[in-house]
């Protein structure tokens, strides 16, 4: 579904905020692999994602999704192919917009805007039925501004948003990060359920090694924008926080006693 | 001249009389607003082209009608070449990543010699009411008027059809959130261009209704056009928020851009009844404008200030060294 081939991005390049971000981050991931990523501060989680995504082009190597290159296709061309929920709550959706108005900017994702109507009838219906299954009560608040809505409910809603048009891959850049964790825990869980019902190929970027470790099927950890650590299967199933620390330790060295803190 | 007789040199009757002039330039100023409206409230930008495309409207109408063009004919080439201008703002700002504020100044400058050279390199081109037949003018003020309304309220037709295509609703989420737009697969760049484009086509209407309704195009009819549109937008949603509080349909929002242009225009008409210098219109106009824009951020100033936390404070401690003595 996804292959990421031996990635590089350097920004500021020759001047000394120089930062080598990717160093060759090479990945696969199946149809259907709903995969955590781990790793310290600037390990490149995010840049990772970013690429995927097309918020820059890369430097060198390629992006594959579901066999086409993508490598060379600007941001909105690649949406068509992703569904992506930010960290900034403030990011995902049109404060000044309705719910409505947003989720129906989210449906037509990928498609050519025309002069039609922006939306129709037999949407509303359908948006009424996808936030029902939310069980926040903002199927009732449709022509709400999502300004007017909290960062936990705008996350929910952004989440809705990335899979009302099936996307091909699903990308959660520290979705929950900046909720408190009563929210964060539902938000995790409607994530779980939307990429279960839906099959979704998912990357979950975390801080949380718990979070990485209870969700999804395979879990990597990047330390110096690579991947030093992959686990699928039983493996992950198993797996525990020491476990995660002990692996995370001996890929990274011995400069690692500052990143614990912020992996617990 | 005592203030007595400054006051009974004043005629009601000459107001009531020129204030019919001043709705109908007020309309057709309320036609650029609603072109103003498009980047500064929904776009989120301010295109200073207007300026300058205000008279490529004017010039062009003039021109052509000169040359015998119908004047129907020649007000659709008008919006026309101000749909070009805006598209060259656009990609300016787009292509070649001028800020927004620094391509539309560059594009209204260089639409001063353009426009010079449309009006074969004359300052002004009378046109009269009298030899060429004009959709609005001066001496007719009810038509004009009611010409001014009609085009008024098919710009506000089509805009309330078009924001609410996909399209339209594509500009508006750029204009609202940039990340979020091209996570939803939309081309920012062709969104921020369409929008200017459209913008500067409305901004050329309402020129070349003005140098039709004035009977001349005048290189310097545009200078400031920006800060009219803008009174003109602010005057109208404050009275929108002054009557309804909240939402509206976006079409009454938009007829109250129209109005805010006619309420502009009938306060300059009352300024220069009261015989005012009219040289500090301008002037006026601009501290009107500023004092609206700064409106909205002194009033969340106002409850998040640093001023209010240390007199909140100060008078905690005032409270607490006299609780002190009184012990």
């Amino acid at each position: 579904m996804l292959e990421v081939r031996n990635v590089f991005k350097t920004f500021n390049p020759g001047t000394i905020n120089e930062k080598r971000a990717l160093c060759g981050v090479s990945l696969t991931l199946k149809d259907g692999d709903f995969v955590t990523v781990i790793g310290g501060n600037g390990a490149g989680k995010s840049t990772t994602l970013n690429a995927i995504a097309g918020v820059w082009p890369v430097d060198a190597g390629a992006i594959l999704i579901d066999g086409v290159d993508v490598s060379g296709m600007p941001e909105h061309q690649r949406a068509q192919f992703l569904g992506r929920v930010f960290q900034d709550p403030m990011t995902g959706t049109a404060a000044n917009m309705s719910i409505l108005e947003n989720m129906a900017l989210a449906y037509r994702r990928g498609q050519r805007r025309t002069l039609r109507w922006g939306v129709t009838k037999a949407e509303k219906a359908l948006y009424h039925d996808k936030l029902a299954t939310l069980n926040l009560g903002l199927e009732d608040r449709l022509t709400a501004k999502v300004g007017l809505l909290s960062g936990g409910q705008r996350q929910a809603i952004t989440l809705l948003m990335a899979t009302l048009r099936q996307p091909k891959l699903l990308l959660l850049d520290e979705h929950t990060a900046a909720l408190d964790p009563k929210t964060a825990e539902k938000v995790l869980a409607a994530t779980d359920k939307i990429i279960g019902e839906n099959h979704l190929t998912a990357m979950m970027v975390t801080h949380n090694m718990r979070d990485a470790i209870h969700h999804g099927n395979r879990l990597i950890m990047l330390h110096d924008g690579r991947v030093v650590v992959d686990i699928e299967g039983e493996a992950k199933k198993n797996l525990t926080v020491p476990d995660l620390l002990a692996q995370f330790e001996r890929a990274s060295g011995s400069e690692f006693s500052s990143d614990r803190a912020l992996l617990s | 001249m005592s203030f007595v007789a400054y006051l009974t040199s004043l005629n009601p009757l000459k107001l009531l009389g020129n204030l019919p002039g001043g709705v109908a330039q007020g309309l057709i100023w309320g036609i650029m607003a609603l072109g103003v409206y498009i980047t500064f409230r929904l776009l989120d930008v301010a295109d200073l082209s207007v300026d300058g495309t205000f008279a490529t409207g004017g010039a062009v109408t003039v021109m052509l009608i000169l040359a015998g063009v119908p004047a129907p004919a020649a007000i659709l080439i008008a919006v026309l070449s101000g749909i070009l201008a805006g598209f060259v703002t656009g990609l300016l700002h787009t292509l070649l990543g001028i800020p927004a504020i620094l391509a539309g100044i560059l594009t209204q400058f260089a639409l001063y010699s353009i426009n010079l050279h449309i009006m074969g390199m004359a300052p002004n081109k009378a046109i009269s009411v009298d030899k060429y037949s004009l959709i609005v003018s001066s001496r007719y003020i009810p038509l004009a008027i009611a010409v001014g309304a009609g085009f008024a309220l098919v710009v506000i037709a089509v805009m309330y059809w078009y924001f609410g295509t996909e399209q339209g609703s594509a500009i508006r989420a750029t204009g609202a959130n940039l990340a979020m737009s091209k996570a939803q697969g939309i081309n920012i760049n062709k969104m921020k261009v369409i929008a200017l484009a459209l913008s500067n086509g409305l901004v050329a209407l309402s020129g070349g209704l003005m140098a039709q309704y004035q009977g001349f195009a005048d290189i310097n009819m545009g200078r400031g056009a920006i800060v009219i549109g803008l009174a003109a937008v602010i005057i109208g949603e404050v009275i929108v928020e002054a009557l309804f509080k909240k939402r509206l349909n976006f079409a009454v929002r938009l007829g109250f851009v129209v109005l805010g242009g006619v309420i502009y225009y009938a306060v300059v008409v009352v300024v220069l009844w009261m015989k005012l210098n009219s040289n500090d219109l301008k002037l006026f106009t601009a501290v009107v404008v500023a004092i609206f824009l700064a409106v909205p951020y002194l009033k969340s100033k106002k409850k998040n200030s640093f001023a209010k936390i240390a007199k909140q404070n100060a008078k905690l401690r005032a409270a607490a060294g006299k609780g002190e003595k009184d012990a």
